[in-house]
Order: structure tokens, then C-alpha cells, then sequence
């Protein structure tokens, strides 16, 4: 028998075999980068295995925590998987479950963004786990991540609390070669011990619990298995580099490449928190120097104490904000080893193309109709591709998922106190809608806000990698349909239309405005698939063509923006990219000269 | 052991990180351990991609700038973007239409190669193929092509398209 060859595993595919390997039975996420690819690995493993297990893509983070937890009150094996920001969704089940505990493993796995590459914020979810006092791994690659999947089921089940594993986007979507393990399975049997006085404890005995879980952490300071890694042998040495995460990766190969391994005592520490009560005795003792590199904040640098022997991020040694490169790495080594400064590398131009929604997406056509229709409105938007909409000015805000229809609500009121109406029109994709817009819309109505909501339904979560949304439903369950919710929430006004259809679309848009500007809340439901979304037949369509008549006004390529009409400098027309135009036929409606056809004409 | 760092970039919807998983297999394939950082997320939307490969005895998942091999360009203006990760002597294989003013820069139109080849989606491949040619890689053209019939069994038609796109990069030479 040829020995198993290692297949090439995406960090966040070998967290997913980590759980698998390791008996879990109930995951539940909801998708955002860049955990997005966890819950789906996590399902493929559980088919190619034949493991018996629920997998699903819940509403939002935080019922895909209640469902995971639940599996854990009754004794399985559990685990959650979530962006940082998704975490703050599920920030009020993860502080209270810290103190209730857990019985069978719960992993809650929290993906950070330094950066941020793809996230609102650069938030640590590490300080999260220290505010709900749970315990926090933080692995450096993604054969570590798939360790600590494991570790954490262990470190969980031993201590009876949650712990979180804390990847960010350089394991998560760092791929390495990685060896299959067996899947145990666990041959438990859901086992749920009613205990009222734990699991709906009144706040006195919340006390109680608060004081017993800080005794654990106590204890977890001790684990062993968890305890930070001396990586190198550097006797004599009063200088400590402790490195967590990816910079103890990056710093390692840094170190090693530039000369500077047996320069200092090199720790990577595991758990971040509670840092180890011994590991932190050792370096107070034996050590005069210590630098301390992690991301995002500074969270063993702030266990540690002693900050005049300590260089982070709170002594401002390392910068506070942003990625910690390997260049930046190399700097902050060679400074603290008090060696001449590596040459800066020419720092390279600003990145040519930004994104861009994709030729003949539909959210494109949507917010020409939205700019059209309401050329003086407010656009409140919200989380997903569509908030490249900014790029065509039909996205004016962008804070958190469902806000766009709160804040809608809120200009809406803040416009109608001092006396000025204003067109307001908000949108929001329909996965975003199903996460955190029904409360908001509710809220709407009862307020008697008034305001245009357009709902993006491109019928996937296109953004994360097309996650399926619950208007498909599932096998076992049943789908649920969007303008059902929108009646249900009291809205009296709600009609759907194909974005594609722009001037059909744009009449809808100004019904929507002509009833909200005296009504009440009017809702527009703009159906068209995303152009990515795989499980979408599309139907092949002949690409544009423009003719002679281009004016060259550029009107289509500022206004509209697709990326496959380009201005062409040596005739001064606009020309049509053939490898990327997807036929959707809406700038012929956009042209103002109607200079744009289509081979075999639009019906 | 062989040691590689390479650089591929390109925009979004190019087929960036397909090309990078495969020449990660066909170094597990050769046994060579591998790590690699991959784009995903809002940049992948039309933005600027860019994959880092690295084959050999590495901890880090990213290239420092200065220390990348090769860069493998699927846009003209992504050399200029990238070419701060090579080392002195490293090399670019670049999608463009014009040749590039600069030496150690091999250019191919793999855009008008992949029309005629009625597969847009193949410039990618296209590009590698050429890449692959100039022999200096960690691995052959054809440990490559094997890693693909392997990956693409199923799906033969695919597979025809993806190892003709191979060749005629590899033949444009
Ligand atoms: S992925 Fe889909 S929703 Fe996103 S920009 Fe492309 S077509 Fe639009
Ligand atoms: S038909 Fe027009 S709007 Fe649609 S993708 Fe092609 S160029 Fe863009």
C-alpha cells in the first residue's frame, strides 16, 4: 500500500476536518470573510465520511451560536463558525453561555481581519473571549488550525466552557499540504440534563457562576496541553520574542532568513488567553527584553504586565492599526535585536483597479433605476456586493448588516422633525435582509417611517461565495418567501421587478416613491440571479455591440460603470470587452444616443 | 529540497486561485511541502487578486517583498503593481499585447489566444502554460498537466479545454 499522500487544505477547510476528525455532530454558521469556507468544508467532510451530522447555514451568527450550543447542553459535540463582526451579532448568547458553561465540546470559531481585507472593522475577537471570559486558541497555520480544532474540543470538554478558535485571513485562507486523520465517531446520544438552576439561572446565581468560572480560568492558566512553545534553544539570552497567530509564522522564517534565530528566546503562545500564570512568571524572571507580536491588539502584551520591559503594541513598539506584514515583521525583529534596519522595499503603487460588481449583475441596473427615480434621495445601504454600488453613487451609508432600513428609519425621522422631506431609499441584498432587516422593518412600520426599501434578491449570499439564503428553503425544511415577510411586517406597499428591466424597473421605483413620500414604508423587490451563483441556469445572451453612433460622451462608463465598456482613446468610443461582457442588454436602455445593440436585437 | 516563491496576480474572476491550487498539488504531487495565501472576498469582485505560492522549507503563507522568484501576471498592469515581491534576478511571465520594455519579462496575448480558442475562461491556463515553458519552475509542464487530468477526471470536456489552453500557452513560446 503507497503511504497517504497529503492533500492541499485551505485553512479554513482544515479547521472544518478538525471538527469532523474530532466527533463533532451539530455545526451552524452564517457566511462573512473570511470564515465563509468553514461550515461548507465542514459539510463535504461530513458527506465524503458518511458522519451523521447537522449542518447548516443559519439566519445570521447569532441563532447559528443557539443551535450549535444547544447540541452542546446536550452533551455533543458542537461547534460555530463566524467573521469577527459576526461575532458581535452573537456577542449576547457567547457572554451568557461563558458563565452557564458547556457539556459536550463547543468550539466557536471567530475569524479575524487584519487590514482589513474584506471586514468593516480590524477588531480582535481575542478581547471578546476576555470580556466573556471563555478561553482562546489562536492558530499560525492552517495544520495548526486543524490541531487546535481538536485542542479546543478537548479544552472544552475538560474545563466545561465554551473556547473560542481564532484564525484570521492568513490561515484561513492560507492553503498547505495536510495528512487526513481518521473521524472518530463519538457514539454519543443527545442527553439534555434538565438543571434549571444553570441553565435559566435568576442573577443570584449568576454571581455564583461568574465566581466559579473565574476559578476555571484559573485552572486553565495550568493547562498544559495549551501552554505557550518554547520554539528554539537560545541559552543565555535576556531577550524573549512571543509571538501568537500568523506573526509567530511570519517571525519565525523572518528571523530565521535574516540571522536573528539564536538572537532571543522565541515563545509562540497558543492560547492568548488566559495567558499561562507560569509562562508569564518566566518571562518576568528571566528575561529584561521581551517583544511581543500578535494581531490585532494587544492582548498578551497586556497580560504580561510589565510594561517597561515589555515592547508591543501598547508601548507603541508595534504599530496598532493594520496587517502585521513579514517586512514588518523583519523591521521590528532587526530593531529590537538593535541590527541596522532591513531596506524599506519601494512601496508599491495603489492597487490599479478597485472592485467592481460584475458585468451584467443586476444590483448595477438597480441602483441606475434608484439614481434615476430619486436623483436627490438618501441611500442608506448595507453589507454585501452591493455595497459596491458606492462606486456608481447609489450607496451613501454602509455601517452594519440590516442597517439600511434602520438608518433609512432614522433619516427619515431626523428629516421629518426639522421639517424637510427628503426621497429616501434604501437597499439591502436579501440574504442581509433575512440576517438583521425584519426588526428594522418592523420598527418602520410602527413608527410610521417613511421611506422607499429596495431589497436586492439575487436569490444567493453572492458575496461570501453564494451561500444558498432561506428563500431556496432546505431538504428537510421549507423555503420562506420574502414579500410574505414584507406583508407580515405591515408593509402595504410591495411589488417585484427584474432589475434587468430598466425601464420597467425604474416606473416600479418611482410607484415605490409616489407611495412613500404620503404613505408609509413602500418595498421593491429587485429579482434577478447573481451571474456567479452556479445552481442559475443562465440563459446565453448575444454581448453588446456599439456602433458608429458613440458620441464618446462617456455617459455609460460614468454613469453606469460596467467594466465591459471601456472608452477607447484612439477612436473616442466607447468599445465593448468581449471577455468579460455577460449580454445582459441593460446599457442599451442607458445609452442617451442608443449607440449600444445587440446582435439578434432585444425582444 | 527546492525552494520557490511565487507571486499570481491578476483581477478578480481570472481564475487566479485555480492556477495557484494546482501548482500547489503538483508540488505535493512531487512531495514538496507547500503554503499559499490566497485573495477571497470584496477584491475578488473585479479588484486586484494575488495569490502567494511558496514550495520548500517555509513557515510564513506570504512572500516579503524582494524574495519572490517569479510573477505571473494575468494583466498588463499587474507587473507593475507586483514586481516589488521579485528578487533581482526574478522572472515575469505577463498577459499583454505589447512586449514589455524591460528585461526578463516574457509577454503573451493570452486574451486573443484564448477567443481563438473559443474559452475565455483560459487565460489563465494560457498564461501558465507559457510560464511553464521557460523551465523554471519547481515543477515540468507535464507533472502539471497530470496534477489536471487528475483533478478535472470528471469532467472531460473541461479537462480538453484546460490542457489545449496548457499547450497553446506552452507552444506560443
Ligand atoms: S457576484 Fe453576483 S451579486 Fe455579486 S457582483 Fe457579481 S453578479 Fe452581482
Ligand atoms: S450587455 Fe452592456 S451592460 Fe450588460 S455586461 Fe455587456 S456591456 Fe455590460
Amino acid at each position: 500500500m503507497p503511504e497517504q499522500q497529503p492533500i492541499l487544505m485551505q485553512g479554513n477547510e482544515a479547521m472544518a476536518r478538525g471538527l469532523v476528525e474530532n466527533g463533532c455532530v451539530v455545526a451552524a454558521s452564517y457566511p462573512g470573510t473570511p470564515a465563509s469556507e468553514i461550515l461548507s468544508a465542514i459539510d463535504a467532510w461530513r458527506k465524503a465520511e458518511g458522519a451523521n451530522m447537522h449542518v447548516e447555514w443559519a439566519v445570521n451568527e447569532k441563532v447559528a451560536f443557539e443551535i450549535a450550543y444547544a447540541a452542546s447542553q446536550s452533551g455533543l459535540r458542537a461547534a460555530t463558525a463566524m467573521k469577527q463582526v459576526g461575532l458581535n451579532v452573537a456577542s449576547d448568547p457567547l457572554m451568557s453561555a461563558a458563565y452557564l458553561g458547556t457539556v459536550g465540546g463547543f468550539v466557536v470559531i471567530s475569524a479575524d481581519d487584519p487590514g482589513p481585507h474584506s471586514s468593516q472593522t480590524e477588531q480582535d475577537s481575542r478581547l471578546v473571549a476576555m470580556q466573556a471570559k471563555i478561553p482562546v486558541l489562536d492558530p499560525s497555520s492552517p495544520a495548526e488550525a486543524r490541531e487546535m480544532a481538536g485542542l479546543a474540543f478537548q479544552l472544552s470538554e475538560e474545563f466545561g466552557v465554551p473556547v473560542m478558535l481564532r484564525p484570521t485571513t492568513r490561515v484561513c485562507h492560507a492553503c498547505q499540504d495536510i495528512l487526513l486523520r481518521p473521524v472518530q465517531d463519538l457514539q454519543r446520544t443527545a442527553d439534555f440534563r434538565k438543571d434549571p438552576k444553570r441553565w435559566a439561572a435568576t442573577p443570584k446565581f449568576r454571581y455564583e457562576l461568574h465566581v466559579k468560572l473565574n476559578q476555571t480560568l484559573s485552572r486553565i492558566a495550568a493547562y498544559g496541553p495549551t501552554a505557550p512553545r518554547c520554539l528554539n534553544h537560545a541559552p543565555g539570552t535576556r531577550r524573549a520574542v512571543v509571538a501568537s497567530g500568523v506573526s509567530a509564522a511570519h517571525a519565525q522564517e523572518v528571523a530565521s532568513a535574516s540571522g536573528l534565530w539564536d538572537s532571543f528566546a522565541f515563545y509562540q503562545v497558543v492560547q492568548p488567553y488566559p495567558l499561562h500564570s507560569a509562562f508569564v512568571e518566566e518571562i518576568r524572571t528571566a528575561y529584561d527584553e521581551v517583544l511581543v507580536l500578535e494581531e490585532t491588539a494587544g492582548v498578551i502584551e497586556m497580560q504580561l504586565r510589565d510594561y517597561r520591559r515589555v515592547q508591543g503594541k501598547l508601548s507603541g513598539f508595534v504599530p496598532e492599526a493594520g496587517e502585521l506584514l513579514p517586512e514588518t515583521i523583519e523591521r521590528l525583529l532587526a530593531r529590537f535585536a538593535g541590527r541596522p534596519l532591513p531596506e524599506l522595499p519601494e512601496a508599491a503603487p495603489e492597487a490599479g483597479k478597485r472592485p467592481t460588481l460584475c458585468p451584467g449583475c443586476p444590483h448595477r441596473a438597480s441602483f441606475y433605476a434608484i439614481k434615476k427615480a430619486a436623483p436627490k434621495g438618501i441611500y442608506p445601504s448595507d453589507i454585501g456586493c452591493y455595497t459596491l454600488g458606492v462606486n456608481l453613487g447609489g450607496v451613501d451609508t454602509v455601517l452594519c448588516m440590516g442597517a439600511a432600513i434602520g438608518q433609512a428609519a432614522g433619516f427619515y425621522q431626523a428629516y421629518r422633525v426639522t421639517g424637510q422631506p427628503r426621497d429616501i431609499v434604501a437597499t439591502i441584498g436579501d440574504s442581509t435582509f433575512f440576517h438583521a432587516g425584519i426588526p428594522p422593518l418592523i420598527d418602520a412600520v410602527v413608527q410610521g417611517a417613511r421611506f422607499v426599501l429596495v431589497i436586492l434578491d439575487n436569490s444567493t449570499t453572492a458575496m461570501t461565495g453564494n451561500q444558498p439564503t432561506p428563500s431556496q428553503g432546505t431538504p428537510a425544511g421549507q423555503a420562506v418567501d420574502i414579500a410574505s415577510i414584507v406583508a407580515g411586517c405591515g408593509v402595504k406597499f410591495c411589488r417585484s421587478a427584474d432589475p434587468l428591466d430598466l425601464p420597467a424597473f425604474t416606473a416600479q421605483i418611482k410607484e415605490a416613491l409616489a407611495f412613500s413620500r404620503d404613505q408609509g414604508v413602500a418595498v421593491v423587490i429587485a429579482k434577478s440571479p447573481c451571474l456567479v451563483d452556479k445552481s442559475v441556469r443562465h440563459a446565453k445572451r448575444p454581448q453588446a455591440v456599439v456602433d458608429a453612433a458613440c458620441t464618446g460622451c462617456r455617459y455609460c462608463t460614468s454613469q453606469f460603470e460596467c467594466p465591459a465598456l471601456v472608452y477607447d482613446e484612439a477612436s473616442g468610443k466607447v468599445v465593448v470587452d468581449v471577455m468579460i461582457c455577460s449580454g445582459c442588454g441593460v446599457c442599451l436602455d442607458v445609452c442617451p444616443v442608443k449607440a449600444i445593440r445587440q446582435e439578434g436585437g432585444k425582444p | 529540497m527546492i525552494s520557490q516563491q511565487l507571486i499570481i496576480s491578476g483581477v478578480g474572476g481570472q481564475g487566479i486561485l485555480f492556477i495557484t491550487r494546482l501548482l500547489a498539488e503538483t508540488a505535493i504531487a512531487k512531495e514538496l511541502p507547500v503554503l499559499t495565501s490566497e485573495t477571497h472576498g470584496m477584491a475578488q469582485r473585479g479588484g486586484i487578486v494575488i495569490s502567494h505560492l511558496k514550495v520548500g522549507a517555509f513557515s510564513s503563507p506570504l512572500v516579503r517583498p524582494g524574495q519572490a522568484d517569479g510573477l505571473i501576471a494575468l494583466k498588463p498592469g499587474n507587473v507593475k503593481l507586483h514586481n516589488s515581491f521579485l528578487k533581482p534576478d526574478g522572472w515575469i511571465t505577463a498577459n499583454a499585447v505589447e512586449p514589455f520594455p524591460r528585461a526578463g519579462v516574457v509577454t503573451i496575448d493570452a486574451d486573443t489566444l484564448a477567443l481563438q480558442l473559443g474559452n475565455p475562461q483560459a487565460v489563465n491556463l494560457i498564461v501558465l502554460g507559457r510560464a511553464l515553458s521557460m523551465g523554471r519552475f519547481f515543477c515540468t509542464k507535464d507533472e502539471l498537466a497530470n496534477v489536471l487530468r487528475r483533478k478535472l477526471h470528471d469532467k472531460p470536456a473541461v479537462l480538453e479545454g484546460a490542457l489545449a489552453a496548457l499547450a497553446a500557452g506552452a507552444g506560443a513560446a
